[in-house]
Protein backbone atom coordinates (compact mmCIF):
# COMPACT_ATOMS: atom_id res chain seq x y z
CA UNK A 1 0.00 0.00 0.00
CA UNK A 2 1.19 3.42 -0.91
CA UNK A 3 0.35 6.22 1.29
CA UNK A 4 0.68 10.00 -0.20
CA UNK A 5 1.49 12.28 2.11
CA UNK A 6 1.62 16.16 2.05
CA UNK A 7 3.25 19.02 3.90
CA UNK A 8 1.63 21.89 3.37
CA UNK A 9 0.88 25.30 5.27
CA UNK A 10 0.02 28.02 3.97
CA UNK A 11 2.42 30.67 4.33
CA UNK A 12 5.97 30.50 3.17
CA UNK A 13 9.18 30.23 5.38
CA UNK A 14 7.77 27.84 7.91
CA UNK A 15 9.82 24.90 7.34
CA UNK A 16 8.00 23.46 4.65
CA UNK A 17 10.56 21.89 2.62
CA UNK A 18 12.81 21.35 5.67
CA UNK A 19 10.18 19.13 7.31
CA UNK A 20 9.32 17.15 3.97
CA UNK A 21 13.26 16.80 3.59
CA UNK A 22 13.47 15.35 7.17
CA UNK A 23 10.41 13.17 6.81
CA UNK A 24 11.17 11.77 3.90
CA UNK A 25 15.07 10.80 5.18
CA UNK A 26 13.24 9.53 8.93
CA UNK A 27 10.64 7.40 6.88
CA UNK A 28 13.40 5.77 4.62
CA UNK A 29 15.67 5.22 7.94
CA UNK A 30 13.02 3.14 9.04
CA UNK A 31 13.26 1.07 5.84
CA UNK A 32 10.19 2.40 3.39
CA UNK A 33 11.03 3.53 -0.14
CA UNK A 34 10.40 6.54 -0.45
CA UNK A 35 9.92 9.25 -2.91
CA UNK A 36 9.98 13.18 -2.28
CA UNK A 37 8.34 15.55 -4.48
CA UNK A 38 9.17 19.11 -4.94
CA UNK A 39 5.40 20.97 -5.96
CA UNK A 40 6.65 24.57 -6.23
CA UNK A 41 7.08 25.11 -9.95
CA UNK A 42 9.31 27.68 -10.55
CA UNK A 43 10.86 27.85 -7.19
CA UNK A 44 12.67 24.59 -7.19
CA UNK A 45 14.42 24.22 -3.68
CA UNK A 46 14.03 20.91 -2.43
CA UNK A 47 16.71 19.80 -4.14
CA UNK A 48 19.41 22.04 -2.21
CA UNK A 49 17.70 21.16 1.00
CA UNK A 50 18.51 17.59 -0.20
CA UNK A 51 21.80 18.11 -1.78
CA UNK A 52 21.27 16.61 -5.21
CA UNK A 53 20.95 20.22 -6.97
CA UNK A 54 23.65 19.22 -9.10
CA UNK A 55 22.10 15.76 -9.92
CA UNK A 56 19.19 17.22 -11.55
CA UNK A 57 18.75 16.64 -15.35
CA UNK A 58 15.40 15.67 -15.59
CA UNK A 59 11.93 17.32 -13.26
CA UNK A 60 8.61 16.34 -12.71
CA UNK A 61 7.60 18.62 -15.53
CA UNK A 62 9.47 16.67 -17.89
CA UNK A 63 8.08 13.76 -16.84
CA UNK A 64 4.38 14.69 -17.07
CA UNK A 65 4.89 16.15 -20.34
CA UNK A 66 6.97 12.73 -21.52
CA UNK A 67 10.42 14.34 -21.77
CA UNK A 68 11.87 11.46 -20.13
CA UNK A 69 10.73 8.25 -18.50
CA UNK A 70 10.09 8.67 -14.27
CA UNK A 71 12.89 6.36 -14.06
CA UNK A 72 15.31 9.11 -15.32
CA UNK A 73 13.35 11.55 -13.23
CA UNK A 74 13.99 10.67 -9.87
CA UNK A 75 17.23 11.22 -8.21
CA UNK A 76 18.57 8.60 -5.64
CA UNK A 77 19.55 10.24 -2.85
CA UNK A 78 23.36 9.29 -1.90
CA UNK A 79 23.09 8.32 1.61
CA UNK A 80 19.81 6.24 2.00
CA UNK A 81 19.01 3.41 -0.08
CA UNK A 82 15.64 3.52 -0.61
CA UNK A 83 14.88 7.36 -0.65
CA UNK A 84 14.04 9.22 -4.16
CA UNK A 85 13.54 12.97 -4.88
CA UNK A 86 11.84 14.37 -7.91
CA UNK A 87 13.05 17.87 -8.59
CA UNK A 88 10.35 21.11 -9.48
CA UNK A 89 10.76 22.54 -12.49
CA UNK A 90 11.91 25.67 -12.70
CA UNK A 91 10.12 26.56 -15.78
CA UNK A 92 7.78 29.83 -15.50
CA UNK A 93 4.62 28.17 -17.07
CA UNK A 94 2.84 27.92 -14.01
CA UNK A 95 0.17 25.94 -15.94
CA UNK A 96 2.91 22.72 -16.36
CA UNK A 97 1.24 20.76 -13.70
CA UNK A 98 -1.93 18.95 -14.33
CA UNK A 99 -4.14 16.79 -12.27
CA UNK A 100 -4.25 14.45 -15.00
CA UNK A 101 -0.10 14.52 -15.40
CA UNK A 102 0.01 14.87 -11.25
CA UNK A 103 -1.74 11.54 -10.98
CA UNK A 104 0.12 9.45 -13.84
CA UNK A 105 3.23 10.56 -11.83
CA UNK A 106 1.57 8.70 -8.66
CA UNK A 107 0.36 6.07 -10.53
CA UNK A 108 3.75 5.33 -11.83
CA UNK A 109 5.50 5.55 -8.57
CA UNK A 110 2.56 3.13 -7.04
CA UNK A 111 3.21 0.53 -9.66
CA UNK A 112 6.67 0.78 -8.71
CA UNK A 113 6.20 -0.23 -5.30
CA UNK A 114 6.79 3.12 -2.88
CA UNK A 115 5.34 2.90 0.38
CA UNK A 116 5.66 6.94 0.85
CA UNK A 117 5.40 9.65 -1.41
CA UNK A 118 5.40 13.13 0.06
CA UNK A 119 4.17 16.11 -1.45
CA UNK A 120 6.28 19.64 -0.73
CA UNK A 121 4.01 21.87 -1.29
CA UNK A 122 4.40 25.75 -2.62
CA UNK A 123 3.01 28.28 -0.25
CA UNK A 124 -0.13 30.26 -0.92
CA UNK A 125 -2.96 28.68 -2.07
CA UNK A 126 -2.45 28.62 -5.94
CA UNK A 127 -2.29 25.57 -8.65
CA UNK A 128 0.66 23.95 -6.82
CA UNK A 129 -0.49 24.06 -4.02
CA UNK A 130 -3.82 22.78 -4.68
CA UNK A 131 -2.25 19.71 -6.55
CA UNK A 132 0.30 19.28 -4.11
CA UNK A 133 -2.84 18.22 -1.86
CA UNK A 134 -5.14 17.04 -4.27
CA UNK A 135 -4.46 13.00 -3.61
CA UNK A 136 -3.29 13.13 -0.68
CA UNK A 137 -4.14 10.66 2.15
CA UNK A 138 -2.74 12.43 4.80
CA UNK A 139 -1.75 15.64 5.31
CA UNK A 140 1.25 17.40 7.18
CA UNK A 141 0.46 21.06 8.65
CA UNK A 142 3.07 22.80 8.97
CA UNK A 143 2.79 26.25 11.38
CA UNK A 144 4.85 28.58 13.28
CA UNK A 145 3.47 29.12 16.35
CA UNK A 146 2.56 33.17 15.39
CA UNK A 147 -0.53 35.35 14.42
CA UNK A 148 -0.10 35.10 10.78
CA UNK A 149 0.89 30.90 10.43
CA UNK A 150 -1.71 29.82 12.30
CA UNK A 151 -4.39 31.74 10.65
CA UNK A 152 -3.24 30.46 6.92
CA UNK A 153 -3.19 26.97 7.97
CA UNK A 154 -6.96 27.28 9.48
CA UNK A 155 -7.37 28.50 5.25
CA UNK A 156 -5.38 25.25 4.31
CA UNK A 157 -7.37 22.95 6.78
CA UNK A 158 -10.37 24.14 4.90
CA UNK A 159 -9.01 23.38 1.51
CA UNK A 160 -7.96 19.89 2.54
CA UNK A 161 -11.84 19.12 3.56
CA UNK A 162 -13.24 20.84 0.30
CA UNK A 163 -10.76 20.60 -2.44
CA UNK A 164 -8.87 17.31 -2.60
CA UNK A 165 -9.96 13.64 -3.99
CA UNK A 166 -11.30 12.47 -0.70
CA UNK A 167 -13.43 15.46 -0.65
CA UNK A 168 -14.78 15.38 -3.85
CA UNK A 169 -15.54 11.61 -3.99
CA UNK A 170 -16.81 11.51 -0.45
CA UNK A 171 -14.48 9.32 0.76
CA UNK A 172 -13.03 9.61 4.47
CA UNK A 173 -11.36 12.66 4.46
CA UNK A 174 -7.85 13.63 4.47
CA UNK A 175 -6.62 13.04 8.21
CA UNK A 176 -4.59 16.38 9.35
CA UNK A 177 -1.92 16.76 12.02
CA UNK A 178 -0.09 19.63 13.39
CA UNK A 179 3.55 20.03 12.99
CA UNK A 180 4.60 23.15 15.16
CA UNK A 181 8.05 24.47 14.35
CA UNK A 182 10.68 27.10 15.49
CA UNK A 183 9.34 26.46 19.07
CA UNK A 184 10.94 28.31 21.58
CA UNK A 185 9.90 26.34 24.84
CA UNK A 186 11.47 29.24 26.74
CA UNK A 187 9.23 32.23 25.09
CA UNK A 188 6.51 30.47 25.67
CA UNK A 189 7.23 30.09 29.59
CA UNK A 190 7.64 33.89 29.41
CA UNK A 191 4.27 34.18 27.95
CA UNK A 192 5.44 35.51 24.52
CA UNK A 193 5.02 33.07 22.35
CA UNK A 194 1.70 30.73 22.08
CA UNK A 195 2.15 27.04 23.20
CA UNK A 196 1.75 23.87 21.33
CA UNK A 197 -1.48 23.33 23.02
CA UNK A 198 -2.56 27.36 21.89
CA UNK A 199 -2.30 26.44 18.95
CA UNK A 200 -3.63 22.62 18.82
CA UNK A 201 -6.80 24.32 20.64
CA UNK A 202 -7.22 27.05 17.84
CA UNK A 203 -6.85 24.93 14.89
CA UNK A 204 -8.41 21.57 16.50
CA UNK A 205 -5.65 19.10 15.17
CA UNK A 206 -3.58 16.00 16.43
CA UNK A 207 -0.21 17.02 17.09
CA UNK A 208 2.48 14.99 14.62
CA UNK A 209 5.87 16.84 16.20
CA UNK A 210 7.27 20.35 17.81
CA UNK A 211 10.17 20.84 16.21
CA UNK A 212 12.27 23.38 18.52
CA UNK A 213 13.91 26.80 17.43
CA UNK A 214 17.55 25.71 16.65
CA UNK A 215 20.64 27.64 14.60
CA UNK A 216 21.03 23.45 13.61
CA UNK A 217 18.27 23.98 10.61
CA UNK A 218 20.64 27.09 8.70
CA UNK A 219 23.65 24.86 9.27
CA UNK A 220 22.04 21.66 8.02
CA UNK A 221 20.30 23.70 4.87
CA UNK A 222 23.81 25.12 4.40
CA UNK A 223 25.45 21.90 3.76
CA UNK A 224 22.49 20.03 1.75
CA UNK A 225 21.86 17.70 4.65
CA UNK A 226 18.48 17.21 5.85
CA UNK A 227 18.50 18.32 9.62
CA UNK A 228 16.85 14.86 10.54
CA UNK A 229 20.46 13.41 9.67
CA UNK A 230 22.18 15.58 12.60
CA UNK A 231 21.89 12.56 14.81
CA UNK A 232 21.89 13.72 18.52
CA UNK A 233 20.70 17.34 17.56
CA UNK A 234 17.25 18.19 19.10
CA UNK A 235 15.68 18.97 16.02
CA UNK A 236 16.93 15.67 14.46
CA UNK A 237 15.20 14.00 17.88
CA UNK A 238 12.19 15.69 17.35
CA UNK A 239 11.56 14.94 13.71
CA UNK A 240 12.59 11.05 14.82
CA UNK A 241 9.64 11.26 17.28
CA UNK A 242 7.61 13.06 14.37
CA UNK A 243 8.12 10.03 11.70
CA UNK A 244 7.66 7.72 14.51
CA UNK A 245 3.85 8.90 15.36
CA UNK A 246 3.41 9.35 11.38
CA UNK A 247 4.08 5.40 11.52
CA UNK A 248 1.34 4.82 14.22
CA UNK A 249 3.87 5.36 17.07
CA UNK A 250 2.68 6.67 20.79
CA UNK A 251 5.25 9.05 21.77
CA UNK A 252 5.16 11.42 24.45
CA UNK A 253 6.54 15.08 22.86
CA UNK A 254 9.51 15.99 23.92
CA UNK A 255 11.53 19.38 23.87
CA UNK A 256 8.74 21.58 24.48
CA UNK A 257 9.59 22.06 28.38
CA UNK A 258 12.01 25.17 29.26
CA UNK A 259 14.91 23.19 30.05
CA UNK A 260 15.91 23.43 33.98
CA UNK A 261 18.76 26.08 33.96
CA UNK A 262 21.59 26.21 37.08
CA UNK A 263 21.94 29.01 39.36
CA UNK A 264 24.76 30.74 37.87
CA UNK A 265 23.08 30.64 34.54
CA UNK A 266 19.78 31.82 35.69
CA UNK A 267 21.30 34.70 37.72
CA UNK A 268 24.02 36.23 34.49
CA UNK A 269 22.07 34.75 32.02
CA UNK A 270 22.53 32.00 29.24
CA UNK B 1 17.35 35.48 30.63
CA UNK B 2 19.61 37.33 33.04
CA UNK B 3 18.64 39.28 36.07
CA UNK B 4 18.64 42.70 33.64
CA UNK B 5 15.77 40.95 32.12
CA UNK B 6 14.22 40.50 34.84
CA UNK B 7 13.43 44.40 34.91
CA UNK B 8 12.76 45.00 31.97
CA UNK B 9 10.62 42.05 30.88
CA UNK B 10 8.11 42.87 27.50
CA UNK B 11 4.46 42.52 28.22
CA UNK B 12 3.55 38.71 27.78
CA UNK B 13 1.26 38.87 24.44
CA UNK B 14 1.01 35.13 23.22
CA UNK B 15 -2.78 35.47 25.05
CA UNK B 16 -3.24 38.15 23.10
CA UNK B 17 -2.43 35.92 19.98
CA UNK B 18 -4.64 33.40 21.17
CA UNK B 19 -7.69 35.42 21.45
CA UNK B 20 -7.19 37.26 18.11
CA UNK B 21 -6.76 33.86 16.47
CA UNK B 22 -10.20 32.28 17.85
CA UNK B 23 -12.30 35.25 16.78
CA UNK B 24 -11.05 35.35 13.68
CA UNK B 25 -10.80 31.52 12.61
CA UNK B 26 -14.32 31.24 14.08
CA UNK B 27 -15.22 34.00 12.11
CA UNK B 28 -13.38 32.50 8.93
CA UNK B 29 -14.94 29.06 9.55
CA UNK B 30 -18.05 30.46 9.71
CA UNK B 31 -18.02 31.90 6.65
CA UNK B 32 -16.42 29.02 4.52
CA UNK B 33 -19.10 27.04 5.17
CA UNK B 34 -21.71 29.40 4.22
CA UNK B 35 -23.78 29.29 1.09
CA UNK B 36 -22.19 30.93 -1.96
CA UNK B 37 -25.09 33.42 -2.44
CA UNK B 38 -24.58 35.00 0.90
CA UNK B 39 -21.67 37.55 -0.13
CA UNK B 40 -24.64 38.55 -3.21
CA UNK B 41 -27.71 38.37 -0.95
CA UNK B 42 -26.31 40.92 1.32
CA UNK B 43 -24.64 43.24 -1.10
CA UNK B 44 -28.59 43.50 -2.90
CA UNK B 45 -30.18 44.10 0.06
CA UNK B 46 -27.62 46.74 1.10
CA UNK B 47 -28.79 48.27 -2.13
CA UNK B 48 -31.84 48.31 -1.53
CA UNK B 49 -32.01 49.42 1.72
CA UNK B 50 -29.97 52.44 0.79
CA UNK B 51 -32.71 53.97 -1.60
CA UNK B 52 -34.38 54.37 1.71
CA UNK B 53 -32.07 54.65 4.27
CA UNK B 54 -28.43 55.73 4.32
CA UNK B 55 -26.58 52.68 6.01
CA UNK B 56 -22.81 51.49 6.80
CA UNK B 57 -21.98 48.59 4.40
CA UNK B 58 -20.88 47.36 7.82
CA UNK B 59 -24.68 47.64 8.99
CA UNK B 60 -26.21 45.35 7.12
CA UNK B 61 -24.98 41.68 8.25
CA UNK B 62 -26.55 38.12 6.74
CA UNK B 63 -25.73 34.66 8.19
CA UNK B 64 -26.76 31.31 8.42
CA UNK B 65 -27.08 29.72 11.53
CA UNK B 66 -27.67 26.00 11.81
CA UNK B 67 -29.80 25.12 14.63
CA UNK B 68 -30.76 21.02 15.37
CA UNK B 69 -32.06 20.54 11.54
CA UNK B 70 -33.19 23.19 10.15
CA UNK B 71 -31.34 26.43 9.11
CA UNK B 72 -32.29 30.01 10.05
CA UNK B 73 -31.49 33.10 7.52
CA UNK B 74 -30.90 35.54 9.73
CA UNK B 75 -30.78 39.12 8.76
CA UNK B 76 -29.49 42.22 10.76
CA UNK B 77 -29.59 46.16 9.86
CA UNK B 78 -28.06 48.42 12.05
CA UNK B 79 -29.62 51.88 11.81
CA UNK B 80 -27.64 54.87 12.24
CA UNK B 81 -30.11 57.56 14.35
CA UNK B 82 -29.62 60.16 11.58
CA UNK B 83 -31.77 61.44 8.71
CA UNK B 84 -32.99 59.08 5.72
CA UNK B 85 -30.80 59.73 2.34
CA UNK B 86 -33.10 62.53 0.68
Amino acid sequence: MTEILVVTSGKGGVGKTTTSASLACGLALRGKKVAVIDFDVGLRNLDLIMGCERRVVYDFVNVIQGDCTLKQALIKDKRLESLYVLAASQTRDKDALSAEGVRKVLDELIAEGFDYILCDSPAGIEKGAHLAMYYADRAVVVVNPEVSSVRDSDRILGLLAAKTARAEKGDDKVQEYLLLTRYSPARVALGEMMSVEDVKEILGLDVIGVIPESTEVLSASNAGTPVILNEGSDVSQAYTDAVGRLLGEELPLRFTEEPKKGFFARIFGS
Amino acid sequence: MGLLALFRRSQPSANLAKERLRIIVAQERGARNAPDYLPLLRRELLEVIRKYVNVDPEAVQVNVEREDGHEVLELSVSLASEKPAR
